[in-house]
């Protein structure tokens, strides 16, 4: 037993794995919350290219504070607000479908991010953090970020609770209703571009959709209330954030895959569970 | 609080003068003029893509017209929170997490305004609307647990806690079996009382005969509107239906193939 808790224990004697772990279950919660927007209204795709094509922003960052990470942050959020609105309008005035003019975009941006970053020599390392997230590097003043930014994103959820409900349920009732309908919309690409950017230290930006998408979609499988969704999904993140973290420190993988793993894990097995007991 | 216009008063209801919809150039509906009263409860009836459902989003304010005008008590109508717009069953996500009562609720948020949540009140209002279309005991169950006819009066609830005047309801017969139109229609009945103004789109004539105080027979512009009695006649049936309708033994016999479709032509996403 002592054992045990010696082997819980021992990784929360260092202070960087005490930030990841707080880091971590932030990011899960704010990621499950809006996420269960992402899954209802069908938008994992989107939210997967808004994450790569904020890249070329935080490699600009990065080559021009000469390598400094907590200002990253800036870059990503301003990058994700910008994206996130610009393919919301690309969208809806397109000739071309949605997905295709979305998969150009984020194609595009991602290859001009890898290009701006493959300019710096210690490219193939600074790379792979902002692809898969770092989040044992996570400082003090960013955990701090992640905070606000997340503790914000949730108020706005709360606040808009019942519109962003109508309008995703039922968006010609929402019309009907005269709900501001076109802000509500680009309110919530804004929340998801906030969350990429509150989210990109600890899973990073190849990841990031299944932070979004699947505990949320786990979930979506136990309940049949929205709210009790956001909740269920919320203690999926945060458990997945800290067992992930677990297996980084024992197994040496990487944290943002140790993670996504576990939360993959969850889904895999909730889906089984339900269909064996006929649910 | 959201934009709320209020009511002039000794105006129609609903004052619809001159619409014209295209979509890509084609006419969905051509010059349509009509005014309703308050309390009336009319039916809209002609074949599939004859512009029902348009003409439905038009009034609703949802969709624009490239000329005419509709107005609702004097004014347009964005701005009115008295019309419910119930859709068509096959237009609704079903497997979305939310009760029954959930969904009622979701008509009263626009009067709430921003940032609050539901009050006491609200609440009261909600289980008052379930019980008007006796669903109480079925508020909590999730809404694919519905049956067809359930799903409907759940809709029309959500449109008394709304508490909308005019109820614009798509179709809401098709696809239930005939327990549960009756059903439907006795709740119609009832709403007359309350002065509620009810338009539905409707394939049956039977029932639109039989249920509602007028008539309009549709085909992109107004072939007839009217009470049942006037308006049901083979001339304006083949003018509407044209060569789906086959006059048997001099009777009003309609053979149309509309009955089981949803009129997903008729539509617009």
């Amino acid at each position: 037993m002592t054992t045990f808790i010696n082997w819980l224990t021992e990784p929360l004697s260092y202070e960087f794995m005490q930030r990841g772990m707080i880091a971590a279950v932030l990011v899960g919660i704010v990621c499950a919350v809006v996420g269960s927007y992402v899954v209802l209204r069908g938008m994992a795709f989107f939210g997967d290219a808004l994450a790569h094509t904020i890249l070329p922003g935080i490699a600009l960052g990065y080559l021009v504070s000469g390598g400094a990470r907590d200002v990253l942050f800036w870059w990503a959020l301003g990058t994700a607000v910008v994206a996130a609105l610009g393919i919301g309008l690309i969208s809806k005035n397109s000739e071309i479908k949605e997905d295709t003019s979305i998969g150009i975009v984020f194609a595009g941006m991602f290859a001009l991010g890898v290009a701006l970053i493959s300019t710096v020599r210690s490219y193939a390392v600074d790379l792979s953090h902002f692809l898969f997230g770092d989040v044992l590097s996570v400082s003090t003043q960013s955990l701090w970020l992640i905070l606000i930014f997340g503790g914000i994103v949730l108020l706005v959820v709360f606040a808009f609770y019942k519109e962003f409900l109508t309008l995703s349920f039922d968006p010609i009732l929402a019309a009907t209703l005269r709900l501001p309908v076109g802000l509500l919309n680009n309110l919530l690409l804004t929340l998801i571009a906030v969350t990429v950017a509150v989210a990109l230290q600890t899973v990073g930006v190849a990841l990031m959709v299944a932070m979004l998408v699947t505990p949320a979609a786990t979930a979506y499988l136990l309940t049949h209330r929205l709210s009790t969704m956001m909740g269920l999904a919320a203690v999926f993140a945060s458990l997945a954030g800290v067992i992930g973290l677990y297996l980084s420190f024992y197994l040496s993988i990487a944290s943002g895959a140790a993670i996504v793993l576990t939360a993959t894990l969850f889904f895999l097995i909730v889906f089984v569970w339900k269909k064996l007991t006929g649910r | 609080m959201y934009q709320h216009i209020h009511h002039q008063p000794n105006q129609p209801i609903l004052d619809v003068s001159h619409l014209t919809v295209r979509y890509n150039g084609r006419p969905a509906l051509e010059d349509i003029t009509f005014h309703l009263h308050e309390g009336e409860r009319i039916a809209i009836v002609g074949p599939n893509g004859a512009g029902k459902s348009t003409l439905i989003k038009v009034i609703a304010g949802v969709l624009q017209p490239q000329s005419g005008e509709v107005n609702i008590y004097g004014s347009r109508p964005r701005g009115h929170l008295c019309i419910g717009y119930i859709p068509q069953r096959s237009q609704v996500e079903w497997s979305f997490p939310v009760s029954v009562a959930d969904v009622v609720m979701m008509g009263r948020s626009a009067k709430l305004g921003p940032f609050n949540w539901p009050h006491k009140k609200d609440w009261e209002v909600v289980l008052h609307a379930l019980e008007t279309v006796e669903l109480s005991n079925l508020a909590r169950r999730q809404i694919s647990q519905l049956s067809g006819g359930q799903q409907q009066r759940m809709f029309i609830a959500r449109a008394l806690a709304q508490e909308a005047e005019l109820m614009l309801m798509d179709e809401p017969l098709t696809g239930l079996d005939t327990p549960s139109q009756e059903g439907i229609l006795n709740l119609l009945d009832r709403l007359k009382r309350e002065m509620v103004t009810v338009m539905v789109a409707t394939h049956d004539l039977d029932q639109a005969a039989s249920h509602f105080d007028r008539i309009m027979l549709l085909n992109h512009q107004i072939v007839a509107f009217g009470e049942p009695g006037e308006v049901l006649h083979t001339d304006n049936l083949l003018r509407a239906y044209g060569g789906r309708l086959k006059p048997v033994d001099g009777q009003n016999i309609l053979s149309t193939d509309d009955c089981c479709d949803e009129g997903s032509d008729d539509h617009i996403h």
